[in-house]
């Protein structure tokens, strides 16, 4: 698989005696759509903490673009390409929705482009989410929509390759999905890859070229998104059986 | 246009300082200066750390203190002048807060806090039993004869704290605005979020003990030729710790600004008591100051001032 920007392999990661992830293996291609589902506790978020670096994996190994990052520090793999929006939004509070995209656009990004420069860049960012008239605003006075676009965006600001992003639609609208489905169907085009945990099934199915499965740790079905909806175990996981 | 202001207020401040000199002849005034001066630095050189990346020093007395007795050793020893006292003072301090960085900034939250407050107190047993700067007895400075152009030693200790205080508050602005200060931002915010958006945490948070390190041991290094008597209690007196902790916090820590106006605010006052009431007093006031700060304005002064503001002009 040399077109894979991921590439994992024997992901195990521990809490005492709690196996939280045994022995997952897994790629993502270029500017590929990776679905990424699993009943609640069967180890998502996890895995994406192991991939960004927030969480160290006990074993296995985990590649970027060919080079081995299991070792790596989370600023540093941002910084070769590995974004991530948490589940919770997590906005730098004390800061203005502007700065917020101001952080990673002059530390991931490493434009040390003059001040102007990033000020523009992030008022482009901020249009693609239609947040430029609250860029002085406070980002803790955002709504929760606003919110998790601007932690999307935030996280695009670090120009990822891979972008991974857990459950960013939760809590919002029908409408309010499309909207964020539109802002991540349109960085294929960018050639960005994007691995997405979210239980709204509607826009997985809608989203993802490939769907993976956990359940309790472990990978069960990897594939088509139709294919993996109808497969057995998939179904016993979800419904019992 | 804001930088020439902020440029402009600093020409008139030397220069009052410097008119200040020249006019009075109360040497009270110039050490009631001097104390709110260096209250002023010790405020800043916290806020960098506590107010502008979110950790909390408690051990503030001990850079302090460590300033203060690299000047007493280093004049006991080879009587090195005052500038290159106020260097090495700087110097050890920014190692002392590099180290500790280093070995605390893994803890987090209260955690970290006791452990500057340990720091502290293990410098404390270190002088207390260290002979050649006096130990537990304390040690003696002469002032030194020469004074340059000024009346007398105490004008010439203030403008050199005046210049001083100006350099650290300068210092704070310049970062506060900057790329790394929006980093040390994103740090307090949140340290995980930030890690994700590609800052170097433990870097940042390096930089900001060391230079904090080297704000207060700048400040402490003058220090023993101010009081002429230094032993380790009054070095290492809680008092500098409280202080450099409330002002801030009065003041509003998130703007470089903040710790100013606290230092300046609470130092006079405090100077004011202990002239028309009593000396003991000093230290209810700042508690009452804080609590009431605390409970009413968490932003402090100029929290206060930015929420009236953004009302005015919604």
């Amino acid at each position: 698989m040399s077109g894979a920007v991921l590439q994992v392999a024997g992901l195990t990661k521990r809490f005492g005696g709690f196996v939280a992830l045994q022995d997952v293996a897994l790629h993502v291609n270029a500017g590929e759509r990776l679905g990424l589902i699993g009943p609640n506790g069967s180890g998502k978020t996890t895995l994406i903490n192991c991939i960004s670096g927030a969480l160290l994996n006990d074993a296995g190994t985990i590649a970027f673009e060919g080079r081995d990052i299991t070792r790596l520090p989370p600023h540093q793999r941002t910084r070769l390409g590995v974004a991530r929006t948490f589940q919770i939004p997590k906005p730098f509070r004390s800061m203005s929705v502007l700065d917020n995209l101001r952080v990673p656009l002059e530390y991931a990004a490493w434009s040390r482009a003059d001040h102007r420069r990033i000020t523009d860049e992030a008022m482009e960012m901020l249009n693609l989410i239609g947040l430029q008239h609250r860029a002085q605003a406070s980002s803790a006075s955002l709504t929760l929509v606003d919110m998790r676009k601007l932690e999307l965006v935030r996280a695009l600001a670090a120009k990822p390759r891979l972008l991974v992003s857990d459950e960013a639609m939760a809590g919002l609208s029908a409408s309010e999905v499309d909207d964020i489905l539109a802002l991540l169907f349109g960085l294929k085009a960018q050639g960005v890859a994007v691995v997405m945990i979210e239980h709204i099934m509607r826009a997985v199915m809608k989203f993802s070229d490939r769907l993976v499965v956990l359940v309790a740790g472990r990978k069960i079905a990897d594939g088509e998104p139709q294919a993996v909806a109808g497969n057995a175990d998939v179904i016993k996981a979800y419904l019992g059986e | 246009m804001k930088i020439s202001r902020f440029w402009v207020c600093v020409a008139v401040m030397v220069a009052a300082g410097l008119l200040f000199t020249g006019v009075s002849k109360n040497e009270y005034y110039f050490n009631a200066a001097y104390v709110i001066l260096q209250a002023t630095m010790m405020a800043v050189a916290w806020n960098i750390l506590g107010g502008f990346t979110g950790y909390v020093n408690f051990g503030t007395a001990g850079f302090f203190a460590v300033g203060a007795y690299t000047s007493i050793a280093l004049d006991k020893a080879w009587g090195l002048p005052l500038p290159l006292l106020i260097l090495a003072g700087g110097a050890v301090c920014a190692l002392i807060g590099l180290g500790l960085g280093y070995l605390t900034l893994r803890l987090k939250g209260v955690y970290f806090a006791i452990a500057t407050l340990a720091m502290a107190i293990v410098f404390e047993t270190l002088i207390n039993n260290w002979s050649f700067v006096g130990g537990a007895k304390g040690a003696y400075i002469l002032t030194p004869e020469k004074h340059l152009w000024f009346a007398s030693y105490i004008e010439m200790l203030f403008m050199v704290m005046l210049l001083l205080t100006i350099a650290c508050v300068a210092i704070s602005r310049k970062l506060n605005a900057s790329r790394l200060g929006r980093g040390l931002a994103a740090i307090r915010d949140d340290e995980v979020a930030a890690e994700c958006a590609g800052v170097p945490t433990l870097r940042l948070k390096l930089v900001s003990t060391t230079l904090m390190g080297a704000m207060m041991g700048v400040a402490g290094a003058p220090y023993p030729f101010f009081v002429t008597y230094v032993d380790p209690q009054s070095a290492f007196n809680l008092f500098v710790a409280v202080n450099a902790i409330a002002m801030p916090m009065i003041g509003g820590t998130a703007h470089w600004l903040g710790p100013v106006i606290g230092a300046l605010l609470v130092g006079t006052m405090q100077e004011i008591i202990t002239v028309t009431v009593s000396s003991e007093l000093n230290v209810l006031i700042v508690g009452v100051m804080l609590v009431v700060f605390i409970t009413l304005a968490p932003q402090g002064i100029v929290g206060l001032f930015q929420k009236y503001r953004s009302r005015r002009t919604p």
